[in-house]
């Protein structure tokens, strides 16, 4: 079962070694991790991407709440959140390869942000499984290399007010 | 005023004693401010001690135990007695001096980089950059390990920040913290539920753990099993709760526990678990505990709720309130069936010891010596064979029994026990330790003398480290590998060498006489029992 927890801490050095060190320490998985800066300066959000069975997804959330440096811990499915992830994907490109990348960077939405004559470097902004399906198709056109910030996500927005 | 005046300030506002420790270069601001203060400094032979003996000290206060050692080596040292602590949920307040600040990182001389070290065995841990903060992160530190989960809390302090001027002191009345706050009272829905299933109950049971003494709710748990007639078993940590000899008491459960206690957790249909963590010493299989019963689980740790055993309902807060709100609760049940067939149990399940007369007879020795104890003595057990003895024989009657039940830290009894006893000198403190786990901490035996500090200590000297040879007399077939303690000292001579008066049993014929020699005088003294190197707990 995959989990995403959106996990606000006080912004102190140290704390994402607390977090992460929680996760190895007690053998849960963390598929993707995200961090930054919220619109208060004191306090930061981790986004959590992590997967077990029930009851692991009980204590994660459980021992993270236990962390004194943790603030609050929200936790959500997929399906009731809007997730992103930001990547960056730098692609050798000759004559013969350069239409059909554009072709694809069209179809997928996702901008040319720097060139040269031999790369260019591709940017994706989408749910993390077209960040991965963007890589499969590229994936025959020779990648030089790429940067992913982890899934980031919010709960969907509700009618109440919180 | 500098930065380690302000910390004895601070020490002296929690209304901290003694503080037990080690001292190097980089604390030697504040043992050097202490000086001026009417705290009591005990120096401790090695660092890990100095954590033993305050969480000695906080078991019978109920307060923080507090020790302070040097950088590097100290703070590292100092370790397994934190973990130690962590693992009993028993608050205590760790000082360590650091480097310089501006050499934080550089591994230079005697750095070691102790906060990141200790973060699995910490409730939380600081280090102070800046002098101003001294006093509100003291503030914090003794709120955070006494209140909810108790447990250590580290303040790593470099030496220039120890040595800058502070501006002004003034200690925070109050804490506010938005990241920490415990839940202790309980839910009055779920205490409504627990009340309800209770009436129906046939085969109740309560299953007290260490968490009823750290909330200091013994007597209220007491008097609601008294009213409502619900049998007790306890857990190692949770010994002391009941009475050895209460009608209502059936003993410690777990694989090293009573089988009458098991086998009562097991018949029962509901179970009302407190302040334990259904750990693996203690049950075995969880799943058994949820079979065919109600499993209430109570504990101020949420994230200790479900962790194990699934409950049919948690019950989030101390211990002490929520039996509190219980006492409220007007109901009936009636299940005195129960009560007669764990009797049974009681009086025909008790396992028959065939002790070699040659030798002393560890169960009978110590069942005699607690009975000759003072009624609220402390009796604290080592680790090791002596331990599983001690939880098996020794009678509580109003006193306490310590003991390092999470970790099972050898050497743990000697300085607990001059923590203990430092705490409340009227009290009669016992340290029972083996002849293994003697060793580890028999460097305390100058603490002892220097300080002054009147613990009786008994050694259960079988010539082996007992524990391991017994596992490996059943798991391979008495094959012994690296459990024959040749090479000890002679005790007698070495207890010459401390002038700390000196007794030996050899078998039961004299037991009387010694124990009562042993107990006679409030002074230090070292009784050493012989006991069969072949004698097993199982």
């Amino acid at each position: 079962m995959k989990k995403i927890y959106s996990v606000l801490v006080e912004n102190r050095s140290g704390v994402l070694c607390k977090v992460a060190g929680l996760f190895s320490r007690r053998c849960f998985n963390i598929d993707s991790l995200a961090v930054g800066e919220t619109d208060d300066s004191a306090v930061s959000c981790m986004t959590i991407v992590s997967s077990g069975n029930e009851r692991t997804i009980e204590q994660i959330e459980k021992q993270l709440n236990k962390k004194l440096d943790v603030i609050k811990v929200k936790t959500f499915d997929e399906s009731r959140s809007i997730s992103r992830e930001l990547m960056l994907i730098k692609v050798k490109y000759n004559k013969t390869t350069r239409r059909e990348i554009m072709e694809i960077c069209e179809m997928m939405k996702a901008d040319i942000v720097d060139m040269s004559k031999s790369q260019m470097m591709i940017q994706v902004c989408d749910i993390p499984e077209k960040t991965k399906l963007f890589i499969q198709m590229l994936a025959s056109i020779s990648i030089v290399e790429v940067a992913r910030t982890g899934t980031l996500a919010l709960p969907k927005c509700s009618e109440s007010d919180t | 005023m500098i930065g380690a005046d302000a910390i004895i300030k601070c020490l002296e506002a929690e209304g901290v004693e003694v503080v037990f420790g080690y001292p190097g270069v980089a604390i030697c601001p504040f043992y050097n401010s202490i000086l001026q203060s009417d705290i009591r400094t005990v120096l401790i032979r090695t660092e890990q001690n100095a954590a033993h003996a305050a969480s000695g000290m906080a078991r019978i206060t109920g307060r923080p135990g507090v020790c302070a050692v040097t950088s590097g080596p100290g703070a590292t040292n100092v370790i397994t007695g934190i973990a130690t602590a962590f693992a009993d949920s028993i608050p205590l307040i760790c000082i360590t001096g650091q480097v310089d600040s501006e050499l934080l990182g550089s591994d230079v001389f005697q750095e070691a980089d102790i906060t990141g070290a200790v973060e699995s065995f910490v409730k939380y841990s600081y280090l102070v950059k800046n002098v101003q903060e001294i006093p509100r992160i003291f503030k914090e530190a003794f709120y955070i390990a006494n209140s909810g989960r108790k447990g250590p809390v580290l303040i790593d302090i470099p030496i220039d920040v120890q040595n800058a001027a502070i501006s002004r002191f003034s200690y925070p009345e109050e804490v506010s913290l938005r990241t920490y706050k415990p839940t202790v009272k309980g839910h009055a829905v779920q205490i409504k539920k627990v009340v309800k299933e209770l009436e129906h109950a046939k085969r109740p049971i309560i299953c007290a753990g260490g968490g009823v003494l750290l909330s200091g709710g013994k007597e209220e748990l007491r008097s609601f099993a008294e009213k409502h007639r619900i049998p007790v078993v306890s857990t190692m940590m949770g010994i002391g709760v009941m009475p050895t000899e209460h009608p209502l008491y059936y003993g410690m459960v777990g694989n090293n526990g009573k089988a009458y206690a098991n086998r009562a957790m097991n018949e029962s249909d509901m179970l009302i678990m407190v302040g334990a963590r259904v750990a693996d010493r203690a049950v075995s299989q969880p799943d058994l505990i949820t079979q065919n019963k109600v499993l209430v689980h109570i504990d101020v740790d949420p994230a200790e709720i479900g962790k194990n055993a699934g409950p049919t309902i948690p019950l989030v807060g101390d211990a002490r309130n929520i039996f509190m709100d219980f006492a409220q609760q007007e109901f009936a049940c009636e299940h005195e069936e129960w009560i007669e067939a764990l009797d049974g149990y009681r009086s025909t399940m008790e396992k028959k010891r065939t002790p070699n007369p040659a030798y002393v007879d560890p169960a009978a020795f110590i069942t005699r010596l607690s009975e000759k104890m003072q009624a609220d003595g402390v009796y604290v057990a080592d680790v090791g064979q002596n331990q599983i003895w001690s939880c098996g024989y020794h009678i509580v009657k109003e006193g306490k029994f310590l003991t390092s039940g999470g970790m099972g830290t050898m050497g743990y009894s000697i300085p607990a026990a001059m923590g203990a006893k430092l705490a409340d000198m009227s009290k009669q403190v016992i340290a029972v330790c083996g002849d293994g786990s003697f060793q580890m901490s028999m460097m305390e035996l100058a603490t002892i003398r220097q300080h002054q500090i009147p613990v009786k200590i008994i050694v259960l000297k079988n010539n082996y480290l007992g524990m391991v040879r017994e596992y490996q007399h059943y798991t391979y077939k008495d094959q012994y590998s690296v459990v024959d303690l040749s090479g000890s000292p002679d005790l007698e001579k070495l207890s010459a060498a401390y002038e700390i008066p000196f007794l030996r049993l050899e078998n039961m014929e004299k037991a009387e006489e010694i124990i009562d020699a042993f107990l006679k005088e409030d002074k230090t003294m070292l009784l050493e029992c012989l006991i069969d190197p072949m004698d097993l707990v199982k």
